[in-house]
């Protein structure tokens, strides 16, 4: 199903080490305009977490990172079935009315946001969500949008970004048809 | 090529669980892991205790069989997927009206039921319904006679993993009625399987099947010569209610050589744990200081049964939608 052409490197490490840099000074900001001063923060897993954890440690949030792994929540599960390897979802604080950063490394659809939101709910009602995404690309299917941007590159619709890592990190381009794309 | 198992898809996803047999260790692990991240449900602080997998499918439980333990746990397994459950208690419903079987199975499949979640006093039940119900319909085995009971044995292999870690170097005991135990039978599948070193079985002669050594176990009639350095002892219930004539002198005499005490337990590995499926005759299979001491993890056998039901109920109804789709497509 999935026509991948040999994936090229899109992205070292430095540079998108220099774009969480610029997220966290994005996050900074926002967080004072909204006079919040002890958010917490939540990565999707894979890509998201390893974001999230460079934010975390930058941005000093004194609540442990929470990690969230969708597959429980998303909306295809009846036409591709599960996946048996799922790191399961830890959230090591009380959600309930907590001003929450959710973090995720590439942004398209939305479908994953929709169902991390839904997830989110599930532990209780959040003060707020602010979404804060490395890359965010055209083709969005739902009304979400993110609040923070690390980069939005000029892609073709069919190219297809994913983040490699933990260490070192790096964005590989690929291209996938339609019909595998999730982010 | 693939000796093609009743159970798996083309493509070797799990479709029905019926059985330990016939199913690869691969396929055995993916249970587990699955299951595993489960578990995390229960905990943290999540003030919703379920997922929406299953939203919108509808799981009926046929059981033929009472077991309120059983039942309960596919139901809240279910539940916690947001599936819609259906309990059905055959004995007291049309059957007993003379509805045969396959006519109570159409007219659950005419009101676009999923799943049939089957237990069975006859060996074989959930095979039959399996062959013989639409084939949109996934069926899980809740037990089936003295056949398999093949959920059972994987909540077991999801507790001795988290204790153990690695299946490998393990010996692992088990005791009892081993003859009438269907559990016992899956236990043993699923353990040489996944590739342990050692089965061994523990019963007085009238309690072991004549063909227990063809079952790739070490068979021992003297408890303690048995569980000398095991790292699990998995004891099985006695099942009065299978027994037909005297194959025990008496419940007091069983419990003295076969049942489990503290002193009996110095005898195993320092680190072994203690199973048992439930409900305990206590004072007759163990000593409650046994069921309720630190080597005990029976009430973690308990919570495991959820999880494993959840993964099983996903699994299958997963994979029947991705064949399904693929016919659809092709």
């Amino acid at each position: 199903m999935v026509e991948q052409v040999t994936p090229t490197e899109f992205m070292q490490e430095s540079a998108i080490l220099d774009l969480i840099d610029g997220m966290a000074s994005q996050l900074k900001l926002h967080l004072q305009q909204n006079r919040i001063s002890d958010p917490a923060m939540i990565g999707i897993h894979t890509g998201g977490v390893w974001i999230a954890e460079k934010l975390h440690e930058k941005l000093a949030i004194s609540d442990p990172l929470g990690t969230l792994n969708i597959s429980f929540y998303r909306d295809d599960f009846s036409r591709i079935g599960i996946n048996p390897k799922v790191n399961p979802s830890n959230i090591p604080f009380e959600v309930e009315d907590k001003h929450i950063i959710l973090v995720d490394d590439v942004l398209q659809t939305g479908r994953t946001i929709r169902a991390a939101m839904n997830e989110i709910f599930d532990f209780g009602r959040p003060a707020s969500i602010l979404f804060a995404t490395l890359i965010e690309k055209d083709g969005r299917e739902l009304p979400i949008e993110a609040g923070v941007v690390g980069l939005k590159p000029m892609l073709k619709q069919k190219d297809y970004l994913s983040l490699t890592g933990p260490s070192p990190l790096s964005l590989v381009i690929g291209r996938k048809t339609p019909d595998g794309d999730e982010s | 090529m693939r000796h093609h198992n009743h159970q798996l898809t083309e493509d070797g996803k799990l479709k029905h669980f019926l059985s330990i047999e016939g199913l690869n260790k691969n396929l055995l692990t993916e249970i587990l892991d699955l299951a595993e991240s489960f578990t995390s449900l229960a905990d943290q602080g999540r003030s919703v205790k379920k997922v929406p997998l299953l939203r919108g499918k509808t799981i009926t439980n046929l059981f033929f069989e009472n077991s309120t333990r059983t039942r309960t746990t596919f139901e809240l397994a279910a539940k916690r997927l947001s599936a819609d459950v259906l309990n059905l208690n055959i004995s007291t419903s049309a059957t007993s009206k003379g509805e045969s079987l396959l006519d109570t199975l159409r007219n659950l499949e005419a009101m676009h039921c999923d799943m049939f979640v089957v237990r069975h006093a006859s060996s074989g039940a959930a095979h039959f319904i399996a062959s013989h119900c639409a084939p949109h319909i996934s069926v899980v085995n809740a037990g089936d006679g003295s056949h398999s009971h093949p959920t059972q044995a994987m909540l077991d292999m999801l507790t001795i993993r988290q204790h153990k870690e690695d299946f490998t170097p393990l010996r692992v005991a088990i005791v009892g009625d081993i003859l009438h135990s269907r559990v016992a039978r899956s236990q043993i599948l699923a353990l040489n399987t996944l590739g342990v070193s050692e089965v061994r079985v523990i019963a007085p002669r009238t309690l072991l099947p004549y063909d227990a050594r063809s079952m790739g176990v070490h068979v021992f009639t003297d408890l303690h010569e048995g569980i000398r350095d095991v790292d699990v002892i998995i004891m099985l219930r006695l099942q009065k209610e299978r027994m037909t004539g005297a194959l025990l002198p008496s419940e007091h005499e069983y419990f003295n050589l076969y049942g489990l005490t503290e002193d009996k337990l110095h005898l195993a590995k320092p680190d072994v744990i203690v199973m048992h499926p439930g409900p305990i005759n206590r004072g007759v299979e163990m000593d409650s200081a046994v069921a309720d001491g630190e080597h005990s993890v029976i009430l973690e056998q308990v919570s495991n049964g959820i999880a494993i039901r959840m993964a099983v109920m996903s699994m299958c109804l997963g994979s029947r939608q991705e064949s399904q789709r693929k016919e659809e497509t092709a």
